[in-house]
């Protein structure tokens, strides 16, 4: 399989006049085309840095980033729709920073709202929306530059149990649907298990490395995962690690 | 929402309630204004009060009606008038404009800023005299008075908008590899605008502040003219008419601004 993303010894430091914090030390991982990969661990142990620095946002002060190429796309914790601007508006504002704002790539946005069910709010502001639709079409706006690799930031945590779990659902397959790698970084073991097909269990700051698992669960979505017995089992294996 | 025809007894008892409410309100405000004049004029008609020092709403009418007859009424509203939006333009305009000199430049933003806490500290009016050499005895120093007022408070209002402007939002910009200006114009000008409208809410007040001291200082013409010419020669029915037109006035612009809001933040948030 082909390698989209590998971290080579990265260790991340921040300088600030109170003295430095080493956020990430000596991380040794890969992301493989097309697949889902999960990385967990405890709050605050730098995985914001560690995306950050793998869509090349930061530099590491040491190691080296492989990515060759590839092109990245960001999703937040929050959704961060702008009030201001339309749905539709919404959609096209990478297209805008990107320079890219043509009648063609338009089309190909608006055709993926469609096909995901956003068609009806395409005329809305956001604050119409519920925080689920919203986070769908976070993702849509995130899908509309076409990247090879997503980046999830943790993007369901800033909603309500019901709606994380269909939300995460849906983004899921969406994700699966367009084909697309993607890089999961959360603290919750569950939503990890239920989406990955990979997952690195990450210690507490610096965070390095401390176990990788590869899972495979007869069912590939979400919600069905979840009722598989398995799913405990990885939930406890995971656990343990975590609180290590 | 429910049509209205569907509307529950419950509902419409409510929305009756509301109404009437709205309406007790705005009859009380008009009452308490009636009052409040009646007692102003009967106590100068009976002589409870002198009104030679607290004049009354027929000699305000009157004063105002005479203004109004000589021609000057308009004159001098006019020339306060224009002082005080010049300004007010002026202060918003440049304000801003440094505001997003110091959103840009880190070092210049640290650089300045002393200055800036020690610019907002200084009374104005003290600056009077040197305003007055400078700029002469017209409208010109009327005009830089108001300009200095409004214009550190606007820097300060707007550059604290563009600072708060949300972290996250910024990381998503960055991620989809927005450059610097991309930034200002898609994300911090749009979501500073709130910031901006409660800024020429403040900087109305400022205006004003800023002409009529300045008018105070030196002046030939205008509402603030009118009211120190009053003081001086003891005409007290003039300095009354002249803060009533400068009520009707100020309100007037501040409805502006607050119609302004209403039509710019309506889908915002």
């Amino acid at each position: 399989m082909k390698e989209v993303l590998r971290f080579e010894n990265v260790s991340m430091r921040y300088h600030s006049k109170q003295g430095e914090t080493v956020a990430v030390e000596n991380l040794n991982f890969s992301v493989n085309e097309g697949e889902f990969t999960a990385i967990i661990g405890p709050s605050g142990c730098g995985k914001t840095t560690l995306l950050s620095l793998s869509a090349g946002l930061l530099t590491p002060t040491q190691g080296k980033i492989f990515s060759n190429g590839v092109s990245f796309g960001y999703m937040l914790q929050r959704d961060e729709l702008f009030p201001w601007r339309t749905i539709e508006k919404n959609l096209f504002l990478p297209l805008e920073i990107k320079h890219t704002n043509t009648p063609e790539k338009r089309e190909s946005a608006l055709a993926l709202a469609e096909k995901y069910g956003l068609s009806q709010f395409l005329k809305s502001y956001p604050s119409a929306l519920s925080g689920g639709m919203r986070q769908r079409v976070a993702l849509i706006r995130t899908l509309a530059l076409n990247p090879d690799v997503l980046l999830l930031d943790e993007p369901f945590s800033a909603l309500d149990y019901q709606t994380r779990l269909s939300v995460c659902n849906d983004v899921y397959k969406i994700i699966r649907q367009e084909r697309k790698t993607a890089l999961l970084i959360t603290h919750d073991i569950s939503e990890a298990i239920s989406v990955a097909d990979r997952i690195f269990v990450l210690s507490k700051r610096p965070a390095t490395i401390i176990a990788e698992h590869s899972i495979s669960f007869p069912e590939a979505e979400p919600l069905k995962r979840r009722e598989n017995k398995e799913f405990s089992k990885w939930f406890e294996i995971l656990w343990e690690e975590l609180n290590k | 929402m429910k049509q209205k025809e569907n509307y529950s007894l419950e509902h419409l008892s409510y929305l009756k309630k509301q109404r009437d409410k709205s309406i007790l309100i705005n009859v009380a405000r008009i009452l308490l204004l009636v009052v409040l004049l009646g007692v102003w004029e009967l106590s100068a008609v009976f002589e409870w009060v002198n009104p030679f020092i607290t004049s009354s709403p027929s000699r305000i009418l009157k004063t105002i009606t005479s203004l109004y007859k000589d021609g000057t009424l308009f004159y001098h509203i006019s020339t306060t008038l224009s002082e005080t939006l010049i300004g007010f333009f002026i202060a918003v305009a440049l304000g801003y404009s440094i505001a997003l000199l110091l959103w840009w430049s880190e070092i210049f933003r640290k650089i300045s800023e002393p200055y800036f806490v020690v610019l907002n500290a200084l009374p104005k009016i003290a600056l009077g005299p040197l305003i007055i050499i400078w700029c002469g005895t017209g409208s010109n120093a009327i005009v830089f008075m108001t300009v200095l007022i409004g214009l550190i408070v606007a820097i300060l209002n707007m550059l604290g908008g563009f600072m708060a402007t949300d972290e996250s939002k910024l990381l998503l910009l960055r991620s989809m590899g927005a450059s610097k200006w991309q930034i200002l114009i898609k994300l911090v000008v749009p979501s500073s605008l709130p910031t901006f409208i409660s800024m020429l809410k403040i900087n109305v007040g400022m205006a004003w502040i800023g002409s009529i001291m300045g008018e105070y200082i030196v002046s030939k013409a205008g509402i603030g003219y009118l009211i120190v010419y009053g003081g001086q020669v003891f005409k007290l029915d003039l300095v009354m008419s002249a803060v009533l037109i400068l009520c009707i006035l100020a309100a007037g612009m501040y409805a502006l601004v607050a119609l302004l809001e209403k039509l710019v933040v309506k889908n915002k948030n």
